[in-house]
């Protein structure tokens, strides 16, 4: 089985993190894995994207084509709708519904989610509201990850705790438990 | 034992498991990981001994690196494209000397420029310098390079060059480590003259130089990296894919290519390979990341009645980086079904950082230099450059590390009034310092801004060179102290920043202005991991 996933946000929105929790969880189940990542002049502020593949054949691109993208992950709205072409016929796509407005010339709101609500397959998020509700406003991607989770069928969510246990360990047990229960809250949105 | 590692890191594993001795570079965006994670690796196991401070430039970095493999140690060097412009002095004449302990010189290409201002291909360089090249095409294929690598330039005696580009540079992949070798025993070169390049020497080691090249083809011909099966029946067309082209290519058929594939991965290119194989082939196609370089070869070698195309052709697009969309449609195959391209999406460019120093630095200038219409404002490469883009469009050029001193000199000469340069600390040394002794030998009036945040902030914040010896490495290459101002780019001190700015500029002779704040990225890095401590 082969799972594609773009990550998409802003620079500095942390999209890094979920690739790297569903990357240690996929090392470990021995699957194959490639993820090519946008670093340098982006970073500061402008669009970054990352393309994360895994499969249990090996893999030969490290980016992923038109209509093959099985999820897209995104930080904020137009960054989701931004590689709508490479959504899959059943792709998913699971995004924060509050933009990041860097830009003078940003989209009506409005109408980026009437598109986003086009694709079929849409899971919006309120994660402002649900970071705040919760007490985790670091924690957004871990919620989207959870929302995604469904949709990221080669890996199961208990994989998914135990990758962040892994990886947040050493930052001792309050965030692990804050980034699991922020998976839990994302794995309950509709 | 496995590892999920950059390409980059799979790199810098594959030199530390093969014995590397020193790491020397100067960083840029996508070669920057490479010492970073050497850097890394020392920090957690301080009893091995491996050189990995950063050097001031590329040149200095390849000199350094080209002393330790005379001292018959394995050395690495590394850089992004246009970095090797820099080093190309001692990366050619390294050729004529040969080396002693193994010599990679390891170069990120950056096709479609995500950061850079060209998309020049290295192997050019390879093939100008006479040495062998090695272009990995995955991050399994860069580890396991690395010894082969250093073992070729050993028994060669030359260094090898290796390509990579920005895709696989910064993309990740399960890597399968292998044992670490020991370091080389310290063992100058002696007895011989072959290092000292005086013209009567240089001829006879350029012969030497030229004798080997049979043995670098055949090596090539034979390479573990290279491959081609040889078919007994005729084929329509068949392909040479280069280095991370072979991937996009693979991904176009995942029932298996049904043609005819030579991997290319180590040149110089295999012309009897490819001679075989377009007596099997109609017509070849070239698929390669960067400029058509074995394209253009191909042509020269084969028959003209096998076809070739590619980017020259135009089957594949002359400019940017390749991917499997491109490759799919150049090879006639339709793309999956997938939605329209997206209406409500605009381009996010990167921008300076709220609270960056630069900014204030910028503010100043479109202050002063609005009373100044005929200014001209020559930038450089850095965090910086982004001045050029809204709010500020404050520049009006940018076009190599230490350029905007130079090129304000020279617009000076012809009679520009005001020229302003503005360049990065880090910047500065690697390349404006010697440019800034042209305009203080000849007292240009030009006003000079050396905008320092402490550190190399585009890269992502390593050390800077010169840090705490700006104003007495002005002062030692002779710029008048009574223009060499410092000043800190707070948006409170505007008025100070600006009043300094116009008495420079009308000061009728050279002035530096010292515009210094640390960068608040590593500033918040710094006080994150004070506060982890406690």
């Amino acid at each position: 089985m082969k799972t594609d996933i773009i990550l998409a946000g802003v620079g500095g929105q942390g999209i890094l993190s979920i690739a790297t929790v569903i990357g240690q969880a996929a090392l470990e189940e021995d699957l194959y894995i490639k993820q090519a990542e946008v670093h340098g002049m982006s970073q500061r502020g402008g669009d970054v994207q990352s393309n994360l593949r895994i499969s249990d054949q090996p893999i030969a691109s490290d980016l992923i084509s038109l209509g093959q993208a099985d999820i897209i992950i995104a930080m904020e709205p137009m960054e989701a709708l931004r590689y709508k072409q490479y959504l899959s016929k059943d792709g998913w796509v699971i995004t924060s519904s509050n933009p990041f407005v860097n830009i003078g010339n940003y989209p009506d709101q409005n109408a980026i989610i009437a598109e986003l609500k086009e694709l079929g397959n849409v899971i919006l998020i309120d994660t402002d509201e649900l970071g705040k509700e919760n007490k985790m406003p670091k924690a957004v991607n871990m919620i989207l990850l959870g929302a995604a989770s469904k949709a990221l069928k080669s890996i199961s969510f208990d994989k998914l705790c135990q990758s962040v246990r892994t990886i947040f360990g050493a930052k001792g047990d309050a965030i692990v438990d804050m980034n699991i229960k922020a998976l839990e809250i994302g794995r309950d949105c509709k | 034992m496995k590892k999920l590692l950059l390409g980059d890191e799979a790199i810098a594993q594959g030199a530390i498991d093969a014995g590397l001795s020193g790491v020397y570079a100067y960083p840029g965006t996508p070669s920057t990981e490479i010492t970073e994670y050497i850097q890394g690796y020392c920090k957690k196991n301080p009893d091995q001994k491996i050189h990995n401070r950063w050097c001031t430039n590329e040149k200095t970095a390849m000199e350094a690196a080209l002393g330790m493999s005379f001292a018959g140690k394995r050395a690495l060097v590394c850089m992004k494209h246009v970095g090797m412009n820099v080093a190309a002095d001692p990366f050619v004449n390294s050729s004529i000397t040969g080396v002693n302990g193994g010599l990679i010189v390891l170069v990120a290409d950056d096709p479609s420029m995500h950061s850079s201002q060209d998309e020049q291909d290295t192997r050019y360089y390879g093939k100008f310098a006479l040495i062998p090249v090695l272009e990995p095409s995955s991050q399994q294929e860069a580890y396991d390079m690395m010894s082969y690598a250093y073992d070729l330039s050993e028994s060669l005696k030359l260094p090898v060059l290796m390509r990579t580009v920005t895709r696989l540079a910064h993309s990740r992949a399960v890597v399968a480590l292998k044992e670490k070798r020991e370091q080389n025993a310290l063992n100058p070169v002696s007895g011989v003259r072959d290092w000292v390049l005086l013209p009567a020497i240089a001829k006879r080691r350029y012969a030497s130089l030229l004798e080997r090249q049979p043995e670098i083809m055949r090596l090539s011909v034979e390479s573990p990296f290279n491959s081609f099966k040889a078919q007994a029946k005729r084929f329509k067309m068949g392909a040479i894919a280069c280095g991370n082209a072979y991937n996009y290519l693979s991904e176009c058929y995942p029932e298996g290519i049904p043609f005819p594939v030579l991997k290319i991965s180590q040149y110089p290119i295999p012309s009897e390979t490819i001679r075989t194989m377009a007596e099997q082939c109609d017509s070849i196609m070239v698929i390669e990341d960067g400029q058509p370089f074995v394209e253009e070869q191909v042509a020269g070698i084969l028959p003209t009645d096998c076809k070739i195309i590619g980017r020259l052709t135009g089957e594949l697009p002359r400019q940017g980086e390749l991917n499997p969309d491109i490759v799919k449609a150049a090879l006639g195959l339709a793309p999956l079904p997938h939605p329209q391209v997206a209406k409500n999406v605009v381009a996010r460019p990167p921008a300076l950082c709220q609270g960056c120093g630069h900014r204030s630095v910028y503010e100043a200038i479109n202050i002063v230099l609005k009373d100044y219409k005929d200014a001209k404002v020559f930038g450089d490469i850095g965090c910086y450059t982004l001045g050029a883009l809204p709010p500020f469009q404050a520049l009006d050029s940018t076009v190599d590390m230490g350029a905007s001193i130079t090129m304000a000199k020279g617009a000076a000469d012809a009679g520009v009034f005001p020229a302003v340069a503005i360049i990065g600390d880090s910047t500065f040394t690697h390349s404006g310092m010697t440019g800034l002794l042209d305009a203080v030998n000849e007292n240009s009036p030009i006003t000079i801004i050396i905008s320092d945040n402490l550190t190399t902030g585009m890269t992502g914040g390593q050390d800077s060179a010169g840090t705490n010896k700006f104003e007495a490495i002005c002062r030692g290459i002779g710029v008048d102290p009574d223009h060499l101002k410092v000043v800190v780019p707070l948006p409170q001190n505007m008025e100070e920043i600006t009043r300094t700015l116009r008495e420079e500029i009308e000061y009728q002779g050279l002035s530096v202005i010292i515009p210094r704040r640390e960068c608040i990225q590593t500033l918040a890095r710094k006080a994150k991991a004070k506060a982890a401590q406690k």
